[in-house]
């Protein structure tokens, strides 16, 4: 299958699945939506193949719960759906991060509320990034802007997964999962028998038995569990990752993620030619995000654009990185549109003029 | 131990020595012995993981001595589907109480014996919902009165009593569905016969086990536990009858 280096014209949902696969995905949960189709049907062909379970489940919501049995025996697994499917898979995502495994969670936005369209939109910022499901628990969110990103942030996540055993997610949207770009492959992880020997079920032999649970009922022992995940988010916090383009001498920085991230640096790239200091802040980790590096820019004097593909979410956080600096204008494009770089031109030159 | 006190049996490997949380004369304390002796008898308990569902049935994992994964409602079967996908190599045990099982895990228990999963699950039928105290169950019987159906379950509003083991029996992937009782030691003993089935078909790779035990619950149904077993045999034997609804094991 996938060798060292070789190169593929293959779409961003490819390339999420084959990145999966590389990562060493043993078992692949999925339900039909637009449009995220193209992964559990490269699932369906292709993990048998190396040794992989891959189930059609009866919905997202058991497909998201098949996810909390594989991750209990210490399984690499993965489940893919599209907003409104990813909306009912909430419930297994708090219980993953109640319960402390590791799993991988793919969400190819699309328009909402309620059924909205099959397009493109990054209307579920805060589902990911604030929560979704209920209770205090913080999920990892890496949103790719490219295919070779969907590629290398899928094997990260696993990475990420494991290190905190915590549900991770990916956020891209229609965009990312259904253009082709030349993709860069990797060999297949090797399988390390050995992962969450420490925690899964396996069978207690010559051990006490082991329980996996979130359920905490005794005096006390829930706040001691609820202060235990707080100190894992705290450190999952490090991991903070972004791209900057231009930025150095840049007099306007446009924050944007995700695909939406990409086609404002082609609107960069375009006003630069033309003389406007304008640079681009692509946050890739969405949760923890990249506030302290956004925060520095802010002290060197920056202004600050957010680009969204919704109403305005994102917006808050960057609000909140810059708060004691600065303060941050917003353009949403409505999802149910797809924008080109000339959509933005405006909106920038209009921030990089006012006060 | 005094001259009069006979030690007349062992405890089993797989069930933990300590009181559980039941009320005085609920039978879940006797199926989690059922299962807990089978376990140790075909010698699984170092192979056994084990989903617990949400219900009175939730600290299952405290009782059985086996590595274990706690499901979110209704979910068991589905999260048994994974834990077994991931290790095809280990017995995999579910226990799920009716609310749970045949109202808001009624897709998953449905998917699960139809994909055929090699896993065995216990489905406790007390005709309530027991750790909420007494609410109306998919499985509560016609006039039968709840906290939810204060003047008694009115089937032109709120339906029928399900009755899963004859709806499991039909799905393609179900190798064993049987229906058996708790309330006399015959019974018992035909119950664990019938589990040792549901468990056995897993383990031959013939396809999914589901075993439905009438179950009392006293607290809930205001009765003391004599009243209640008496129910069960005047009641819910006539409208839920034991047997075996499906064995591909049996012999024409």
């Amino acid at each position: 299958m996938a060798k060292n280096g070789e190169k593929l014209f293959i779409k961003g949902n490819e390339a999420i699945s084959r990145g999966a696969i590389a990562a060493g995905l043993k078992c692949y949960f999925g339900y039909p939506i637009t449009p995220q189709n193209d992964i559990p049907e490269y699932m369906s062909a292709e993990l048998p193949k190396v040794g992989g379970e891959f189930v059609q489940a009866e919905s997202e919501v058991a497909a998201a719960n098949m996810l909390i049995g594989a991750a209990a025996a210490g399984s690499r697994c993965m489940t893919s759906s599209s907003s409104p499917g990813v909306s009912l898979k909430q419930e297994a995502i708090s219980y993953l991060a109640g319960s402390q495994l590791p799993a991988v969670i793919v969400n190819m936005t699309r328009g909402g509320p309620g059924l909205g369209d099959i397009g493109p939109s990054q209307g579920d910022y805060f589902q990911a990034t604030k929560g979704g499901g209920h209770g205090d628990y913080r999920t990892l969110v890496l949103a790719p802007g490219t295919c070779q990103e969907c590629y290398d942030l899928v094997i990260e996540a696993f990475d990420l997964a494991f290190k905190y055993r915590n549900p991770v997610m990916i956020l891209g949207d229609a965009i990312v999962g259904q253009m082709k770009e030349p993709v860069i492959t990797r060999e297949i992880k090797e399988h390390d028998a050995a992962e969450g020997t420490g925690w899964r079920i396996e069978g207690a032999k010559d051990r006490d038995h082991r329980i996996i649970k979130s359920l905490f009922l005794t005096e006390g022992s829930l706040a001691e569990h609820n202060l235990s995940l707080q100190a894992k988010y705290d450190d999952m916090a490090k991991n903070t990752k972004q791209e900057l383009f231009e930025t150095e001498d840049a007099e306007l920085i446009v924050v944007a993620y995700g695909s939406i991230g990409r086609i404002v640096k082609s609107t960069v790239r375009k006003l630069r030619a033309q003389g406007h200091k304008v640079g681009l802040f692509r946050p890739i980790t969405l949760y923890p995000f990249p506030s302290e590096e956004l925060n520095k820019l802010a002290k060197q004097g920056k202004k600050f654009l957010t680009i969204e593909h919704n109403l305005g979410q994102m917006v808050e956080d960057v609000r909140l990185s810059i708060r004691t600096v600065t303060d941050s204008d917003f353009f949403g494009f409505m999802p149910g549109n797809l924008p080109t770089p000339d959509d933005f031109e405006e909106p920038i030159l209009k921030s990089l003029g006012g006060k | 131990m005094s001259e009069q006190e006979i030690l007349a049996f062992d405890k089993a490997d797989a069930i933990v020595d300590v009181p559980t949380h039941y009320c005085p004369g609920c039978q879940h304390g006797i199926a989690h012995r059922l299962a807990g002796e089978l376990l140790s008898e075909m010698g699984l308990t170092e192979e056994t993981l084990l989903v617990t569902s949400i219900g009175c049935s939730v600290f299952l994992y405290n009782y059985l001595a086996v590595d274990s994964v706690e499901a979110p409602h209704g979910r068991a079967p589905a999260v048994a589907t994974g834990v077994k996908r991931a290790r095809k190599d280990r017995f995999v045990l579910s226990y799920q109480g009716d609310g749970d099982l045949a109202s808001i895990g009624m897709a998953e228990i449905m998917h699960i014996a139809n994909r055929g999963e090699k896993v065995s699950i216990i489905f406790v039928n007390n005709t309530v919902y027991g750790m909420t105290g007494g609410q109306m169950a998919p499985t509560t019987m016609e006039g039968q009165k709840t906290t939810t159906s204060p003047n008694g379950r009115d089937p032109m509003k709120e339906g029928q009593a399900i009755k899963m083991a004859e709806i499991i029996a039909q799905l393609g992937g179900t190798a064993y569905s049987a229906r058996v009782a708790l309330n006399n030691v015959k019974n018992i003993r035909k119950a664990k016969k019938a589990m040792k089935k549901a468990f056995e078909v897993q383990q031959k790779g013939l396809g999914f086990g589901f075993i439905e035990l009438l179950a009392t619950c006293p607290t809930n149904w205001r009765m003391t536990p004599v009243q209640a077993n008496e129910r069960v045999e005047s009641e819910m034997i006539p409208y839920f009858p034991l047997g075996v609804y499906k064995d591909v094991t049996a012999e024409d």
